[in-house]
């Protein structure tokens, strides 16, 4: 096993970049699970309904827990009741983020988009280039020096991490974003995946956000309270725990550079709870593969398709644990990697051009 | 394959279901065939016009074809873009259904 403690580049604008470029790993072609055409096409059908019925459930409770924490604004319940505010507003905010950017939550486009421009403020991620930032993550999905969501490097940032469960690295990071957005600034980074022609509408979307902003601060003053902040912008950091979690399990520990998302993405069991506010993404690897299937239809997928992956995680904590095992690894040894076995019945795994295979692929371990 | 005044026959009609789409290659080139739910034929460039996916393993609803990288959106009638991340109309070709055969006109 290497031990390796050399720090790669994780910026986009790094040479780590180029040599993805080089070695074939950029905009490369993914292993795809064979599913017959026509069991795909019925699991790729869009429904308005299951949408329509979640949004409505979510928006009940959230109003719900809104309504508690008002009440018990001033007692020691609020303390519980904006808990729970805050995690119905980021959590689901993340999910409806996600799926509504895929356009595939909701069969009727504006209603996609809707709840896109909603929950995209709701977690405080300017719509237009997170849209792009989405696109490249599932292109070159933890490709280092290629993919921008890359959760953490190796060794991991034990800092950044602390504070993700606050949302206080990315929050600051995107509302600095935001406002270089609203004085017509792009920055560096995001040069690399947004193209220009959307430059215009990024600017607008995040001088709308600045007004929200401008309008939930003016409403603090003007009560002299931090309440009406508790309610808009705030539960997207102290709600943020378990979509943190949600964000970690899906792809920490597993390979980086590999042209395979059953070697470098996790599907885990989760309780229907969970389920509902993460809209079934912890069918991950199904939902990297194929992500024109709809959130509701992931279930049904990851059926077809479990003869050809890794036997899931049983449970949220087993892949959390799982993921800070090899983070704590990793500390140490940069190069360690879970690597999951497959079923009898799959195909071999495609870990990418050869050259990657041979840089990459004599530093596995297997975990338990 | 049958040549004619640049007409291409790409498949035989029933090769495509309705509302579905298939991969047609010609020479170094790719395209995407498509039938529609009232059975008409069209064709388009085989790639996406944001990165080079094959529409082929799309999903087509109605007039549109979703690609399947992206879930980027064109109107495969006209092929003008209809969602991001695709911003590139795509070029169609002329389509004739002549005995159970399908041609296209790449010119
Ligand atoms: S490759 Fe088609 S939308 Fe990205």
């Amino acid at each position: 096993m290497s031990t390796s403690q050399t720090k790669r580049d994780y910026s986009l604008t790094g040479p780590e970049n180029r040599r993805a470029q080089e070695r074939g790993l950029a905009a490369a072609e993914w292993y795809e699970t064979p599913i017959p055409r026509k069991r795909l096409k019925e699991l790729m059908k869009r429904k308005d309904g299951p949408a329509i019925r979640d949004t409505i459930v979510w928006l009940v409770l959230l109003t719900g827990a809104g309504i508690a924490a008002y009440r018990s604004w001033g007692t020691w319940w609020a303390v519980p009741a904006f808990f729970v505010y805050g995690l119905l507003y980021a959590s689901p905010g993340d999910s409806r983020w996600h799926e509504c950017g895929h356009g595939t939550a909701f069969k009727t486009s504006w209603m996609n988009e809707v709840v896109y421009q909603f929950s995209s403020f709701l977690v405080l991620r300017p719509a237009t280039p997170w849209r792009w930032s989405h696109a490249r993550h599932h292109t070159d999905t933890y490709v280092v020096g290629r993919d921008p969501e890359i959760h953490q490097p190796r060794p991991p940032v034990w800092r950044i991490i602390i504070m993700q469960f606050a949302h206080l690295y990315g929050g600051p990071r995107d509302i600095k974003r935001m406002f270089m957005h609203a004085f017509g600034v792009i920055d560096k980074e995001e040069k690399e995946f947004i193209p220009e022609t959307e430059y215009r509408k990024t600017f607008w979307e995040s001088r709308a956000y600045v007004v929200i902003f401008a309008i939930v601060i003016a409403a603090c003053l003007y009560t002299s309270s931090i309440l009406p902040a508790m309610f808009i912008v705030l539960p997207s950091f102290y709600g943020a725990c378990l979509m943190v979690v949600f964000g970690m399990i899906q792809h920490l520990g597993l390979h980086e550079d590999v042209l395979d998302h059953r070697l470098n993405t996790r599907t885990v069991y989760m309780n229907p709870v969970f389920r509902f506010l993460y809209w079934n993404m912890n069918y991950h690897i199904e939902h990297h593969m194929f992500p024109m299937v709809p959130y509701h239809a992931l279930a049904a997928l990851h059926e077809e398709m479990k003869g050809d992956c890794p036997k899931p995680n049983r449970s949220t904590w087993e892949a959390f644990s799982e993921v800070i095992r090899a983070l704590l690894k990793q500390r140490k040894d940069r190069d360690y990697t879970i690597r999951r076995e497959l079923p009898p019945t799959a195909q071999p795994y495609q870990y990418g051009p050869s050259e990657v295979s041979r840089v990459r692929g004599g530093t596995e371990t297997t975990t338990a | 394959m049958a040549q004619d005044e640049n007409w291409l026959e790409a498949c035989a009609a029933d090769d495509i279901d309705e509302e579905d789409v298939i991969r047609f290659d010609y020479e170094d080139r790719s395209f995407a065939i498509y039938r529609s739910e009232d059975s008409e034929y069209f064709a388009t460039d085989g790639h996406c016009t944001h990165e080079k996916v094959h529409l082929a393993n799309g999903f087509v609803m109605g007039k549109i074809i979703e690609c399947p990288k992206h879930n980027g959106r064109f109107d495969y009638t006209t092929g003008a873009v209809k969602k991001a991340p695709a911003c590139v109309d795509l070029k169609t070709y002329p389509v004739k259904v002549e005995a159970g055969k399908v041609y296209i006109r790449i010119g």
